[in-house]
């Protein structure tokens, strides 16, 4: 990987991440090169490993005190497991976490996602660069110091 | 030729060669290119006899002699063509049947079992880590029933089935030969193979259930089992196939494959089997890139490696042994979202490299596989593509047409170099099982593939349509929707099935594979019994992991 570009940061702290592989799916490529790649943007990245359920993936999120979680899903279940991981971290008093991620998601389903609140998902040939970007133009309005 | 003139002719091509070199490198040459192949590999600009090997004819003889470098049967494929085999399964043991019969009615020769996430892992449809995941990346099988469901008007002795499955393998290989003992086959007449290949699930797939060693003796309960049962039955495909998807070199996947297969091999003779026993019956399963004659380089390397081992270091006598017989699979991480058509064209070519390689079954993707399961229409014209390589193009006539190509000959050795010194690394390492368990196979397969994404994000690597020649605004395609309907009816049929059959039966099998697992014994005369009283398979799965334990991946990015 190449070194980080200096990027302008309102927060005096990194933004915190989790990047989770929710349900059976055994794929972690895109989860393993996401997380370095946001790393190495400077960021503080936790990464869950694989077959984690949502309750586990919101209770990390809550212990972990993130600003963003990421869920890469390749399995067809995202229908199921984006909003479950919401509305679990709403439980937690946490529905101000982004909730995004990305994986082999049909652009219907994307839509449909991101009208329950999801966050914008991302699929199979997005650069890195455009997934920094994005998390950071969110953090620039929505975390305060 | 008298050694002295043979002398003389190589001085004057060394010196032509040397010339040649001097004169190229003053050339202009493209800079959107680095000139190395997909896994990093240099080459160069043009390869002569210089770049053979002294031994040449020792290491590549003729097509069904060993060391079987330009193929395992002298005639190829004019004796037989390779077997093309679409891997299918989604929503429920009723919808896949449909599928296969639709497969079968348009030419395919041979069935290829996708099982979905659920299954793969060994939980039942209505177990509650299923939910949300039932038939949506494979067919749900929960027990004999669905298995039945699942063949249901295919004959077991007329067809060959592989079946990708791993953690849970035996079970579903019990479940097939109970479901043949139904149809009134017997397990002899079975033919096909099982995936069963536990080693690259801890390195790269993941589907797992119990840790190594537990794993490791199911394993070769299997081979010692199948040995005596089903002798026409490949009892473990050793795959690169998931290594390479998840971001290994050519090279790696080689190398890891076969230590794989080594270990294997080590764990069968420890066991006290003879290696000829049951080596004849290892398959293997390899990934075709998109680096055309790197793919066809590590074929042929891969076929020369298994056969010096198995004659030199495990002392096999028998040729069967020394063969290495493989699937190929089209590289679905080489497949793109963007301007999906042209993954038509990519298949076709990755294709073409396999069998070349001297392929003895292949899948060929379908276009839309980066955004859901492929649609009959996609399926079809995967399909066609191998039916026109292999009618129309003429390629089937000769055996390894590409033996002799300097190029060819010298990546074939490279690779084998290559993966020699891996397999030195991985003694370093401890050997595979320590080595899985410290996670260096896995931290090895995440460099490579972060690299790969560096050099195509730094435009080092050209992919079409993503990084260049880029079309703006693209249509959507029509894709497959697998809904929620397979959850509900599976949920439905297992409750049934629970309800109707004999409970006391299925109690007193579980028992009986509980002893048989706590006293060492081979489990699978218990687990077939199992299967035949339909327990189900995350009642299989839970009894011998109360013995055996679970597996624990090491975390790390």
């Amino acid at each position: 990987m190449t070194a980080p570009e200096p990027r302008p940061r309102h927060l005096s702290r990194p933004i915190r991440v989790l990047v989770a592989k929710p349900g059976l799916d055994g794929h972690d490529r895109g989860a393993k090169v996401v997380a370095a790649a946001l790393r190495d943007a400077g960021m503080e990245v936790v990464y869950t490993g694989l077959h984690q359920t949502p309750e586990m993936i919101a209770s990390a999120a809550v212990q972990e005190d993130v600003d963003v979680v990421g869920l890469s899903i390749l399995s067809g279940a995202h229908m199921t497991l984006f909003p479950r991981v919401r509305q679990l971290l709403e439980q937690h008093g946490r529905a101000d976490v982004l909730v995004t991620g990305g994986g082999i998601i049909p652009r219907e389903d994307m839509e449909t996602l991101e009208a329950q609140g999801i966050g914008r998902l991302f699929g199979p040939g997005t650069p890195t660069t455009d997934l920094i970007d994005y998390i950071e133009s969110w953090a620039a309005t929505h975390i305060q110091d | 030729m008298t050694d002295s003139s043979r002398d003389r002719e190589l001085e004057a091509l060394r010196a032509e060669v040397a010339a040649w070199r001097a004169h190229a490198a003053r050339l202009p040459v493209r800079d959107d290119s680095d000139f190395t192949t997909v896994s990093d590999m240099e080459v160069e600009p043009v390869y002569s006899p210089l770049d053979l090997r002294p031994d040449l004819w020792d290491a590549t003889r003729l097509p069904g002699e060993y060391p079987y470098t330009r193929g395992v049967h002298p005639t190829m494929y004019r004796g037989r063509l390779w077997t093309m085999r679409q891997f299918a399964g989604f929503g429920t043991a009723e919808d896949t049947n449909r599928r296969y019969k639709f497969l079968l009615s348009r030419g395919q020769t041979g069935l290829s079992v996708a099982f979905d996430f659920p299954t793969l892992m060994g939980y039942d449809s209505d177990h509650p880590r299923s939910e949300g995941e039932v038939g949506k990346c494979g067919v749900a099988i929960s027990s004999l029933a669905d298995m039945e469901t699942l063949f249901d008007g295919i004959p077991l002795d007329r067809v060959s089935t592989s079946m990708t499955i791993n953690g849970p393998a035996a079970m579903l290989f019990c479940f097939y030969v109970a479901a043949a003992e139904r149809q009134g086959v017997s397990p002899a007449q079975l033919r096909g193979t099982i995936q069963n290949d536990i080693l690259k699930e801890y390195m790269a797939q993941h589907a797992w259930i119990y840790p190594a060693e537990p794993a490791l003796k199911v394993i070769v309960d299997m081979f010692e089992w199948a040995a005596e049962h089903t002798p026409q039955w490949n009892t473990i495909s050793i795959s690169g196939y998931h290594i390479r998807e998840a971001g290994a070199t050519a090279a790696q996947e080689l190398a890891f494959t076969l230590a794989n297969g080594f270990c294997y091999v080590q764990h069968g003779v420890e066991r006290g089997l003879q290696v000829d026993q049951f080596a004849p019956r290892l398959s293997f399963f390899w990934d075709i890139h998109n680096d055309f004659f790197e793919e066809i380089a590590k074929l042929r390397a891969a076929r020369r490696i298994w056969a010096r081992h198995l004659r030199e270091r495990f002392g096999a006598a028998d040729p069967r042994s020394w063969k290495m017989r493989f699937h190929c699979q089209t590289a679905g991480v080489t497949l793109t979202a963007q301007q999906p058509h042209n993954n038509v064209v990519r298949v076709a070519y990755q294709a073409l490299a396999a069998a070349l390689g001297g392929t003895q079954s292949l899948h060929t993707n379908a276009f839309d596989e980066t955004l859901a399961l492929p649609t009959e229409e996609s399926v079809r014209i995967a399909l066609r593509t191998q039916q026109v390589l292999a009618y129309e193009t003429g390629i089937a006539n000769v055996a390894d047409p590409l033996g002799g190509s300097y190029y060819v000959e010298a990546l074939t050795d490279a690779m084998e170099r290559e993966a020699e010194g891996l397999f030195a690394e991985i003694e370093a390492q401890g050997g595979v099982v320590t080595a899985i368990e410290s996670g260096w196979f896995q931290r090895q397969i995440a460099h490579s593939s972060m690299r790969f994404q560096s050099e195509v994000e730094q435009q080092r690597r050209v992919i079409v349509g993503v990084n260049e020649f880029v079309e703006e605004a693209e249509a959507p395609i029509e894709i497959l929707r697998v809904g929620d309907e397979a959850e509900r009816a599976q949920h439905e049929r297992l409750a049934a099935l629970r309800a109707r059959r004999d409970a006391a039966r299925a109690e007193q099998s579980l028992e009986a594979l509980r002893a048989a697992a706590a006293e060492g014994r081979n489990v699978m005369p218990a687990m077939l019994d199992c299967a035949r009283a339909y327990c189900t398979l995350f009642e299989i799965r839970h009894v011998l992991e109360k013995i055996y334990g679970s597996y624990r991946e090491p975390v790390f990015f």
